[in-house]
């Protein structure tokens, strides 16, 4: 453990617990959606019960999502305003990779709305808009490994690549299950499915695994900042 | 098809009826004019519908007219065409009025021939009826396919633009040639920029069709008889056909008959008689296609049955858009209907679970019986998804073709059973007498 | 109740994944493909929480009710 971990107050522990928890329960919502949406069905639950199950871990995804920012916030270590909760890559602390976080968070709070009033959206916009939820997932996963004090973990670690292994398990899955036709969106899936893993592992190696990620996460901040 | 297209099978029949839609044919022989046709029958009372009353019977207005008169729509369904004007009428805002010319059930060609025949009979209809609902716009819509059909109704337009006849704008569409595309939906569908494809649900059509407005879609026969009881009054129109079902209607006879034809006949006449104002059967029939590849077959001995919707309904067929298929003794009807339900099957907007699996499993399976390859199960199989094709579907093509399969399965029930016994049939063999559309899907509904 | 509820499948919507099946096997059937087969469309009042919940469960937003008046 590094001594960076160790310090801090209570209020950063539970942001980082909470972090944690809304990635696994944003994966785990990840993953029903998309198992669930093909045409292969179940044998023992319900296609409901999977319905069911779907929305209420993404309200609880939300939940940890919500203690994660108000605990970040409040943290008197990294001084991030209320604005960062909404408004990406504004952070003083790595806004490159908060900002990722923050765009994450957005997506997510747009699909929770939509999926409010779908029965008066319709079909088309409501999926429309639910399509963001995929790309929220990997940009959480990009946040936590970017930003995230853990990150060196060895459990932690594990614990990515199990996220990482379940989304791209389901994502074959569904694939492997499905009919013939829609070749190009499908090929598209499978490859962005798997391009995800590739990507983060070489970051991985490259940025967070390396000494001096701390002073480097900053500075992209710098770079990031400067280019606007 | 496209052969049969260039030279109508029509002849000039000894009609029980004096013709009315088809008076200038039967006295000339060619297509009528611009002045022909208003030499014929007069000018078109357009003002004095703008005016809000028609020539009938003092200040009678047209629908009000049309409604006296009992005329029902002639593509298939039967409406009353009354209910149909007055629901866009009272609608507010500018109406559309839509001329459905597709004729695409492939036994069909009276739409065809009556356009070629009388165009102004069907386009002063379309005006007539636009007039009376608040329209401003006909929409005149053909299938992309007949080519020649297009440009003489192009000419026949340009004849009416030339003398100022219209006090509303006629245009004319080539619309993708499927099957379902001549669906009310799917040809409004088509004119707001979509997929000639059928809608399902809410907005109606006459609520919200055409650019949103409400939108009056109706067969080219039946705008052609608006034409005519908007000059002569409900009274005359029914002097022609039953009291409840009254006026002249036009039928497509070809198959086992001497002399295939266009006719038109009034509703109560007999099947034998039709078939005999066709020439008379060629051979002994096996039974009759009534209503087209979403009819039904009527067995040879209910062919005295009169030509009326109230009492064909027993039998499960009705006149639907007057096609009638004579099939001769020596065919097989199983062969048929497992053609007929192919086209069917591949010509479906597959837009519905119906659509998508249960009519093409009923045609495999009739296809598979018809050439005597039934397992032990198929029987009752068609049976229990032939009962599951209606009435779940956005539109009626799934029980369309549920009522021809069902139809087959009674009718040629003795046929069935021998070809669950000792396999098809010497008839099986020979290529079907109906002639049957390619079964390739639609390359385009846009 | 002066009004009657009843079910509306909006066919063309419908991918056949069933859950409305699950949720109102009192008024929704399936074909052997997946496919609602819905007899009589009147929801009875014992049932209006349950058609209700069908609804917000179609993944597809192709089943509805309507009100009619009596």
């Amino acid at each position: 453990m590094t001594a960076l971990a160790l310090t801090g107050s209570p209020l950063w522990y539970a942001s980082r617990a909470s972090g944690t928890l809304a990635l696994v329960l944003l994966t785990a919502t990840v993953v029903l959606g998309i198992a669930s949406g093909g045409r292969a069905a179940p044998r023992r639950l319900g296609r409901f019960e999977i319905g069911r199950l779907h929305r209420d871990l993404s309200l609880l995804t939300l939940v940890f999502l919500a203690v994660h920012v108000v605990t970040a916030v409040l943290d008197p270590f990294v001084h991030l305003g209320w604005a960062v909760s909404v408004v990406p890559f504004t952070a003083s602390y790595r806004p490159l990779w908060l900002g990722l976080g923050t765009t994450a968070f957005d997506l997510l709070l747009a699909v929770l709305v939509t999926s409010a009033l779908r029965l008066r959206l319709g079909v088309r916009r409501w999926k429309a808009v639910h399509w963001l939820a995929y790309a929220a997932w990997p940009f959480a996963l990009f946040h936590g490994v970017g930003t995230g004090t853990d990150t060196r973990l060895s459990l932690q670690l594990w614990l990515y690549a199990g996220c990482l292994a379940s989304v791209v398990g389901a994502v074959w899955w569904r694939l492997a299950k499905a009919g013939p036709g829609r070749v190009t969106g499908r090929l598209t899936a499978a490859l962005a499915a798997t391009a995800v893993p590739v990507v983060l592992t070489a970051f991985l190696a490259a940025g967070p695994l390396q000494p001096g990620w701390a002073q480097r996460a900053a500075a992209t901040t710098i770079l990031a900042g400067s280019g606007r | 098809m496209n052969s049969s297209d260039t030279t109508p099978l029509t002849r000039a029949p000894e009609t029980s009826t004096a013709p009315r839609l088809l008076a200038g044919w039967h006295a000339t022989g060619r297509p009528d004019t611009l002045a022909g046709h208003l030499g014929r029958h007069g000018p078109s009372p357009v003002a004095a519908v703008l005016a809000g009353r028609g020539r009938c019977g003092g200040a009678m207005s047209l629908v009000d007219a049309v409604g006296a008169a009992g005329l029902t729509g002639r593509g298939g369904a039967g409406f009353p065409t009354a209910r149909k004007l007055r629901a866009v009428a009272e609608r507010r805002g500018r109406a559309v009025v839509v001329v459905n010319a597709m004729e695409s059930e492939p036994a069909s060609r009276k739409d065809r021939f009556l356009l070629a025949m009388a165009p102004h009979l069907v386009l002063d209809g379309a005006v007539l009826a636009a007039t009376a609902v608040g329209a401003d716009t006909v929409h005149v819509c053909l299938p992309r396919d007949r080519s020649a059909q297009h440009e003489q109704l192009g000419a026949a337009l340009e004849e009416r633009r030339r003398a100022r006849l219209d006090p509303v704008r006629l245009r004319l569409h080539a619309l993708p040639p499927a099957y379902v595309a001549s669906e009310s939906t799917s040809l409004v569908s088509w004119l707001n920029g979509g997929p000639a494809r059928p809608g399902g649900g809410p907005p109606r059509t006459h609520e919200r069709g055409v650019a949103r407005r409400p939108t009056l879609v109706h067969n080219a026969e039946t705008l052609a008889h608006i034409a005519l009881i908007a000059r002569h009054g409900p009274d005359w129109f029914r002097q022609a056909g039953t009291p409840e079902e009254p006026g002249t209607t036009l039928v497509t006879v070809s198959g086992a008959v001497a002399g295939p034809a266009v006719l038109e006949v009034a509703p109560g006449t007999p099947l034998t008689a039709v078939l005999d104002l066709a020439g008379g059967p060629t051979e002994r029939l096996h039974g009759v296609l009534l209503g087209g590849f979403a009819g039904a077959w009527l067995p040879e001995a209910r062919l005295r049955t009169p030509l009326t919707r109230r009492d064909l309904a027993p039998l499960g067929a009705a006149p639907g858009a007057g096609v009638i298929v004579a099939l001769a003794g020596s065919a097989c009807g199983l062969t048929e209907t497992a053609g007929m339900l192919a086209y069917l099957a591949a010509h479906s907007a597959r837009q519905c679970g119906p659509c998508r699996f249960g009519l093409p499993a009923v045609a495999e399976d009739f296809t598979a019986l018809a050439a005597g390859r039934a397992d032990p199960d198929l029987l009752s199989r068609l049976h229990r998804r032939t009962g599951l094709l209606p009435d779940r579907g956005a539109c009626r093509h799934p029980d369309g073709a549920a009522r021809l399969a069902a139809s087959a399965l009674r009718v040629f029930a003795d046929d069935v059973d021998r070809h669950l016994a000792h396999g098809a049939c010497p008839a099986a063999h020979r290529s079907p007498q109906i002639p049957v559309p390619s079964a390739a899907p639609p390359e385009t509904w846009r | 109740m002066t009004r009657t509820r009843t079910l509306r499948i909006d066919r063309i919507a419908c991918t056949g994944q069933g859950l409305c099946a699950e949720l109102l096997p009192e008024l929704i059937d399936l074909d052997e493909w997946g496919y609602p087969i819905a007899g009589d469309p009147a929801v009875p009042d014992r049932l209006r929480t349950h058609a209700r919940r069908a609804v917000a469960a179609c993944p597809r937003l192709a089943l509805h009710t309507d009100d009619d008046p009596a």
